[in-house]
């Protein structure tokens, strides 16, 4: 029997290699694929798709996890690839991922964040999934975010635009591939300086939500930088239905823009009830009285019928974009499905692609490789251009759409039609600003 | 006072959709005495009685030559209507444009057939249970029922425009010598307003001059005695929760035009409605409708920015607010009759 006997010599020639070895990129060590919740073991690996199938946001949730199956398909070799031809890694071969056949289960987040919260984690205790993607409200994305780094697995934000999910609530183990509220608005403020002048007096009407704070606070900083002055800010019930006695006093107090800082059901409503009151056909200091909706959903968007013509907002993406990726997407989805994907599917499917591809450059599943894959990593031909998923927060930077709701839609499936693709240098911002400030990644975390 | 004026209109509006739930529901508990969580699902019925009918207009067949390509690249056919073909351009153009109206007589029938159903099939079998277990499966059918129009309509708002004629707004604080914008009020709103004045008064002169309403008065005043008497009183209820339900459907009919009907819409109006009934007192009817109004008044003016100054957050709580200062000062609510709910 021999004891080891360190001298200094040997102790500071392996505390080096064991450095150097910690150094490396976690993709590159040896534990690749031990050592984190739900490692997998046999041949197939299992996503966990937590999307609204229940509640006001499940025709949303149902065109979410229409993406995931077709992403998932393409995936595992089946159908005709979709966007994995036009993706600019080339990493992924239709033989699943790491050689792994993807399954997936799913979950209802009901758009409340402790039912999110309560199916996401029923899908990684019990189903052992390795990754959680979907959903279509920030407070749910932040809690399952939340979640998700405490449980060591690596989250895939769906349909969530509040600065705060890559602002004060990021996380290292979590990823946003959706455009912000912060985009939205620094998009936005020059197309309605050109449409509408920049003396403007603008009335908004906010969700009182984290989504509605958010999208209020950055649209307000980009039209006054525009010269617009705010008459007022009134915060609406999330609960609300009819918004008619928020409504009725606009016209009377000056403003001759009113902002909707509403999402979904309070959308339709709130521009429902505006058109209903003739907003649109009134004129106050001289100017035509005109509405903004901040962030478009197509699909809650056909809930506003004609109301929405004309009006113009912004996205995260559209499926009449010309470029390679959208029409392979397009035509994969539509002759799947029967109709045009939604922003949200195509969020989801890009964050699919992205999580898989992450996951065969690293050469392993362990969410530390995969967030470091992740990091910093630039692509195209997912549908927006040349893409960076920005180190700092875990938010892509690409390139935003302005629309208006179409004048004359050639079909049902026309709503918008878009004004303009903001550049991305127009909307990057920096890490430390202060509508995202007050978070900190922290750590990235393995779990088990 | 523009202002003011402002939002009692509103409150009006909104009073008439609380008032004419309120009123079903409350027709419902001093008739039968049973809570129906339902009712909030029968109003949203109603309302998608006006989305089906405007589908129905909406039929169409595929034209046999196409006239471009679809998203993919595909031949597109255009779509021909139905009754454009049966009843001519103009008249199917007019049918799709009246849909909302024409859904009324639509809506009757239906709204009638699911109140017997409903009373018939299941409610009938807990009158004698507690209210406990009546608001429960009335709540659970609720449910079924709003997941039955989700799974066939889907869970997104659908549209359903009033008549051309009827769209826009009229400049009301001209006519009061206000400002011009100063009092902006939607011409669908006032008809609402109009025909849920007309719904009421139609429901009252009911059970007040017609024998049939005599009779149903009597019977919840003292329904063993009016039994006593040899009079079926069991199956005149039943008709008074069918009318019940016509009433409420015709209140979501109306309602489509004002915010697009979605499978959830019957929940949201459901607990507002119901601290309608309690405010207005369990079983009375003048009460229900006082109560709807004020309320929908009240409701409106905790909306006003200058209330909101002073109070944040007022908008969201205010009618619980009332319920509340109502429940422990009068317990039987404002007309409620003496004994009921002071227990």
């Amino acid at each position: 029997m021999s004891l080891y006997k360190p001298t200094r010599r040997s102790l500071i020639q392996t505390g080096a290699i064991a450095g150097a070895g910690l150094a490396l990129p976690t993709y590159l060590r040896a534990d690749g694929h031990s050592g984190f919740t739900n490692a997998p073991t046999g041949d197939t690996v299992t996503l966990g798709f937590n999307v609204p199938q229940t509640g006001p946001y499940a025709d949303e949730g149902a065109d979410e996890l229409r993406a995931f199956k077709l992403a998932v398909e393409h995936l595992n070799g089946d159908g005709d690839g979709g966007m994995m031809n036009t993706f600019s890694s080339k990493e992924l071969k239709g033989d699943g991922i790491l050689g792994k056949k993807v399954e997936f289960v799913t979950g209802d987040t009901q758009t409340k964040s402790d039912a999110a919260r309560a199916s996401a984690k029923s899908m990684i205790e019990k189903d052992g999934a390795i990754m959680i993607s979907g959903g279509s409200s920030s407070g749910v994305a932040v809690a399952v975010q939340g979640l998700c780094q405490e449980a060591g697995v690596i989250f895939m934000a769906g349909l969530t635009h509040s600065n705060d999910t890559t602002g004060k609530d990021k996380k290292a183990n979590g990823f946003r591939h959706f455009f912000n509220a912060y985009m939205s608005a620094a998009a936005l403020a020059p197309v309605l300086k050109n449409l509408y002048g920049d003396d403007r007096n603008a009335y908004h009407l906010t969700a009182d939500y984290t989504w509605g704070w958010t999208q209020q606070e950055s649209i307000q900083a980009a039209t006054e930088a525009i010269g617009w002055n705010t008459v007022n800010d009134v915060r609406t019930p999330l609960a609300a239905t009819d918004f008619s006695s928020y409504i009725a006093p606009v016209l009377n107090s000056g403003a001759d823009v009113l902002i909707l800082n509403h999402y979904g059901g309070n959308m339709v409503n709130s521009l429902t009830n505006a058109v209903q009151f003739g907003l649109r056909d009134k004129q106050v200091n001289g100017k035509n009285f005109e509405i903004v909706v901040p962030l478009y959903s197509e699909l809650m968007a056909r809930g506003a019928g004609e109301n929405i013509k004309g009006i113009p907002g912004s996205q995260n993406w559209d499926w009449k974009l010309d470029d390679d990726g959208t029409k392979g997407f397009v035509k994969s989805f539509g002759e799947k499905y029967g109709f045009p994907p939604s922003q949200a599917a195509q969020t989801c499917y890009a964050q699919t692609m992205l999580y898989a591809d992450a996951v065969t450059r690293a050469g392993s599943f362990n969410p530390c490789a995969v967030g470091e894959a992740l990091a910093g990593f630039e692509f195209d031909g997912l549908g927006n251009g040349k893409t960076l998923y920005r180190a700092d927060d875990h938010q892509c930077f690409k390139d935003v759409l302005v629309v208006k709701g179409a004048e004359n839609p050639e079909s049902e499936f026309h709503l918008v039609e878009i004004i303009e693709k903001t550049p991305v240098d127009q909307v990057t911002y920096d890490p430390e600003h202060p509508m995202f400030a007050g978070g900190d990644l922290g750590q990235c975390n393995p779990g088990a | 006072m523009d202002a003011i004026l402002l939002q009692l209109l509103n409150g009006l509006d909104k009073g008439s959709a609380y008032a004419l739930i309120a009123l079903g529901l409350t027709l419902i508990f001093g008739t039968l005495g049973v809570v129906n969580f339902a009712h909030g699902a029968i109003f949203m019925i109603g309302s998608f009685c006006a989305v089906t009918l405007s589908k129905i207009f909406s039929l169409s067949h595929k034209a046999s030559e196409p006239t471009g390509v679809d998203f993919l690249g595909n031949p597109k056919f255009d779509d021909i209507l139905y009754i454009k073909e049966w009843f001519g351009d103009s008249a199917g153009a007019w049918m799709q444009d009246w849909s909302v109206p024409l859904a009324i007589l639509f809506a009757i029938p239906i709204m009638l057939f699911l109140g017997f159903v409903m009373e018939r099939g299941l409610i009938k079998h807990f009158y004698k249970r507690p209210h406990a277990d009546q608001i429960l499966v009335t709540f659970g059918l609720a449910i079924v029922l709003q997941e039955i129009i989700k799974y066939f309509y889907g869970a997104n708002p659908i549209p359903t425009a009033a008549p051309e004629v009827f769209r826009g707004s009229f400049d009301f604080g001209v006519l009061m010598g206000f400002d011009p914008n100063a009092i902006i009020y939607p011409y669908w709103r006032l008809i609402y307003f109009a025909f849920s004045a007309l719904i009421i008064g139609g429901v009252f002169a009911f059970l007040q001059f017609t024998t049939f309403g005599m009779v149903v008065r009597a019977g919840m005043a003292d329904r063993e005695t009016v039994g006593l008497l040899g009079i079926n009183i069991d199956k005149r209820f039943t008709i008074m929760f069918g009318i019940a339900a016509a009433v409420a459907g015709l209140a979501g009919v109306m309602y489509a035009p004002i915010n697009s009907p979605n499978y959830h819409m019957g929940m949201d109006f459901l607990v507002l409605s119901f601290v309608v009934v309690v405010v207005g007192g369990m079983g009375s009817l003048p009460g229900a409708v006082l109560a709807g109004f004020l309320l929908g008044i009240v409701e409106s003016f905790a909306s006003m920015n200058e209330v909101k100054a002073i109070i944040p957050g007022i908008d969201q709580i205010i009618i619980y607010v009332v319920a509340i200062v109502i429940l422990l000062t009068r317990p039987r609510g404002l007309m409620g009759r003496k004994g009921v709910m002071e227990e």
